[in-house]
C-alpha cells in the first residue's frame, strides 16, 4: 500500500503523458513517421510481440553479458589502483583521460577487432560500463576509515583480512553507485554495438525500422529499449538494498 | 622512518615469565620521533601494575596518542623496548587498543562489531558470537546484539567499542581518550560504567585523558608528562577507597589530590609556553 502511494504521483504523470501523446497526435493530425500515435505504437508491440520478445532477449544479454565483464575488470582494477601507489599514479589517471576519448568514434574499432558477433557488442557494453565501475569502486577503497584499519591492524588483522573485513565492506556502497549508472547505460552500449553491425537485436529492429519510416516500430523498439534500462538499473538497486539495506543511507 | 635504522631497533615482546609477576606493562628506554622532527620520547620508562588502573594527563601535543599508537604496535619505536604481560614473541599483539572515534563498523551489528578481535585471532564465528552475546548484559548493552552502530547513543556505540576492546585484548587495555566526545551527563554515568565493569574484570588499564577529575576518579595511579621531549612521567599515587562512585569527587581527599595533580599540571603548562607548541 505504501509503494503505491509512494509511486502513485508518477503513475499518474506517465498516464498523464501517455494521454497528451495520444490526443496531441491525433488532434494535430501529426504524420505517423514524425510521431506515431501511441495507440499504434501499443499495437506495434502487441503485433511483434514475439520478434521483438527475441531481439529484446539477445540485447538484453549482451548488455548483462558486458556488465558482467565491466564488474569484474572494473573491480579488479580498482584493487589494482588501491593496492599500488604507483598504478595510483599511473592507471588512474589514465583511466580517467581515457573518458575524453568518444566512446562512439571508438566503437567501430571493436567491429574490426571483434567482428560482426557478438563479442563487438560486449565490447561496446564494455567501454560504456567499465569507468563508473572502476572509478567509483577505487574511490570507495581509498576513502575506507583509515581508524578503523589501524584498529584492525593492532588487533593482529594481515592484509587478506584487512581486504575482505575492512576494505570491501568499506567500498561496497560506492561500487553499487558505479554500477547502478554502468547499468543504466549498459543498454545505450549494446544498440550502438548493434546498429555498428549485428543481425539482430533491438538496436538492429530500430534501425531497420527507421529505414522503412516504420515510425511506430521505431518507437516500440525505443520504448523496450528504455524499459529495459530501467529495469537494469533497479534490478541493480535491489541487489544494492539486499546487501547494504541495514545500513545507515 | 629514516630514524629507525640509525639504531638499532630491540622491540620484542618477551615471554610472560620473563616478566616479575606483578607487571602489566614494561616499557623500557623508549626513544620516537617523526621523521624531521624533536623526539617525543627520549629514553622513557614507564611500568604498569598488573590490574591497575592508570591514566596520563598531559598537555596537548606532548604525543600521549603517539604513545598509545606504540605501545598498540602501530608505530615502531626508534629504540626502548615494550613488553606487555601476556604476550608471546612473534604472536600478534594481546593489547586491547580503544581508539577515541569508536570505530565501529558501520556494516556489523553490535555483536559482530564486538567479535571482530576474536574472528581475527582465528576464533570460529559462531563461538565468537557466543561469547559477545554473553557479555553484552554486563556491559549494559543486553537486547542490542542485532542492531547496527547508526541506531546507538555516542554512549552505547563506547560501550561496544569497549567491549570489542576487551574481548580482542589479553590483560593490557589502553583507552585513548574514550569518553571526550560525550556529552557531560553521559560522560558521568559512562565513569561510573566503567568503573563497574573494571571492579569485576581488573584488567589491566592505561588510560589517556584531558579531564584531571575523570583521571582521579578512575586511577589507581595517575601519570603526568613532565618535559619534552617526555623522558619520564611524573607519577601521582590515587589512594581513594574503592569500590568508588561518582560521589567520590566529593571527597576531601578527591579535592586534596585534584589540587595536587592541578599543581603538577601547572608547572607543566608554564614549561611548556616556552618551547615549541
Amino acid at each position: 500500500m505504501k509503494l503505491l502511494k509512494d509511486k502513485l504521483p508518477i503513475l499518474l504523470f506517465i498516464l498523464l503523458l501517455a494521454g497528451g501523446w495520444e490526443l496531441g497526435t491525433r488532434l494535430f493530425d501529426v504524420p505517423a513517421y514524425i510521431i506515431p500515435r501511441l495507440s499504434d505504437v501499443c499495437a506495434a508491440l502487441l503485433n511483434h510481440a514475439a520478434l521483438l520478445g527475441k531481439h529484446f532477449a539477445l540485447t538484453l544479454w549482451e548488455a548483462l553479458l558486458g556488465l558482467a565483464f565491466s564488474v569484474v575488470f572494473g573491480v579488479l582494477s580498482a584493487i589494482w589502483i588501491d593496492s599500488s601507489s604507483l598504478a595510483r599514479k599511473t592507471i588512474y589517471p589514465l583511466i580517467v583521460a581515457s573518458q575524453t576519448i568518444p566512446i562512439i568514434a571508438l566503437s567501430p574499432i571493436m567491429v574490426m577487432w571483434f567482428g560482426y558477433e557478438i563479442g563487438s557488442k560486449i565490447s561496446v557494453v564494455i567501454l560504456f560500463t567499465f569507468f563508473p565501475i572502476a572509478v567509483n569502486t577505487a574511490d570507495g577503497f581509498r576513502a575506507a576509515d583509515r581508524e578503523i584499519g589501524e584498529l584492525l591492524r593492532s588487533m593482529g588483522a594481515g592484509k587478506t583480512q584487512l581486504f575482505l573485513k575492512w576494505k570491501i565492506p568499506s567500498a561496497l556502497p560506492s561500487f553499487f553507485t558505479g554500477l547502478k549508472m554502468a547499468a543504466a547505460i549498459s543498454v545505450g552500449g549494446a544498440t550502438l554495438g548493434e546498429w555498428l553491425g549485428g543481425e539482430s537485436g533491438l538496436g538492429v529492429y530500430t534501425k531497420r525500422a527507421a529505414n522503412m519510416l516504420r515510425g511506430d516500430d521505431v518507437f516500440a523498439g525505443v520504448l523496450l529499449l528504455s524499459l529495459m534500462g530501467i529495469a537494469l538499473f533497479v534490478a541493480a538497486q535491489m541487489i544494492e538494498r539486499l546487501v547494504l539495506g541495514h545500513r545507515r543511507s | 622512518m629514516a630514524g629507525v635504522n640509525r639504531q638499532q631497533v630491540t622491540v620484542e615482546r618477551a615471554r610472560e615469565e620473563s616478566l616479575p609477576a606483578s607487571a602489566g606493562l614494561t616499557v623500557q628506554g623508549l626513544t620516537y620521533r617523526f621523521e624531521g622532527e624533536e623526539p617525543l620520547f627520549d629514553g622513557l620508562d614507564l611500568e604498569v601494575l598488573k590490574g591497575q588502573f592508570v591514566s596520563i594527563v598531559a598537555a596537548s601535543g606532548m604525543g600521549k596518542t603517539t604513545l598509545f599508537r606504540l605501545l598498540a604496535g602501530l608505530l615502531q619505536p626508534e629504540s626502548g623496548t615494550i613488553t606487555a604481560a601476556g604476550a608471546v614473541p612473534g604472536q600478534r599483539s594481546t593489547i586491547g587498543y580503544m581508539p577515541q572515534r569508536d570505530c565501529l563498523m558501520p556494516w556489523r551489528t553490535v555483536q559482530d562489531n564486538a567479535a571482530i578481535g576474536l574472528e581475527l585471532a582465528g576464533v570460529p564465528k559462531r563461538e565468537a558470537r557466543r561469547r559477545v552475546l554473553e557479555m553484552l548484559p554486563e556491559l549494559g548493552l543486553a537486547g542490542t546484539e542485532a542492531k547496527y552502530p547508526h541506531e546507538l547513543s555516542g554512549g552505547m556505540r563506547q560501550r561496544v567499542s569497549f567491549l570489542r576492546s576487551l574481548l580482542a585484548g589479553g590483560e593490557l587495555m589502553l583507552l585513548d581518550e574514550p569518553f571526550s566526545a560525550l556529552d557531560a551527563m553521559t560522560r558521568i554515568s559512562m565513569q561510573q560504567w566503567l568503573l563497574e565493569v573494571w571492579e569485576v574484570h581488573r584488567k589491566t588499564i592505561l588510560f589517556i585523558t584531558h579531564d584531571i577529575d575523570e583521571a582521579l576518579l578512575l586511577s589507581d595511579q595517575v601519570l603526568v608528562a613532565a618535559s619534552r621531549p617526555i623522558t619520564q612521567l611524573e607519577s601521582l599515587v590515587v589512594d581513594l577507597p574503592r569500590p568508588r562512585t561518582y560521589e567520590t569527587t566529593l571527597d576531601e581527599r578527591f579535592a586534596y589530590l585534584k589540587r595536587r595533580l592541578l599543581g603538577q599540571l601547572g608547572r607543566i603548562t608554564s614549561h611548556a609556553e616556552g618551547g615549541p607548541a
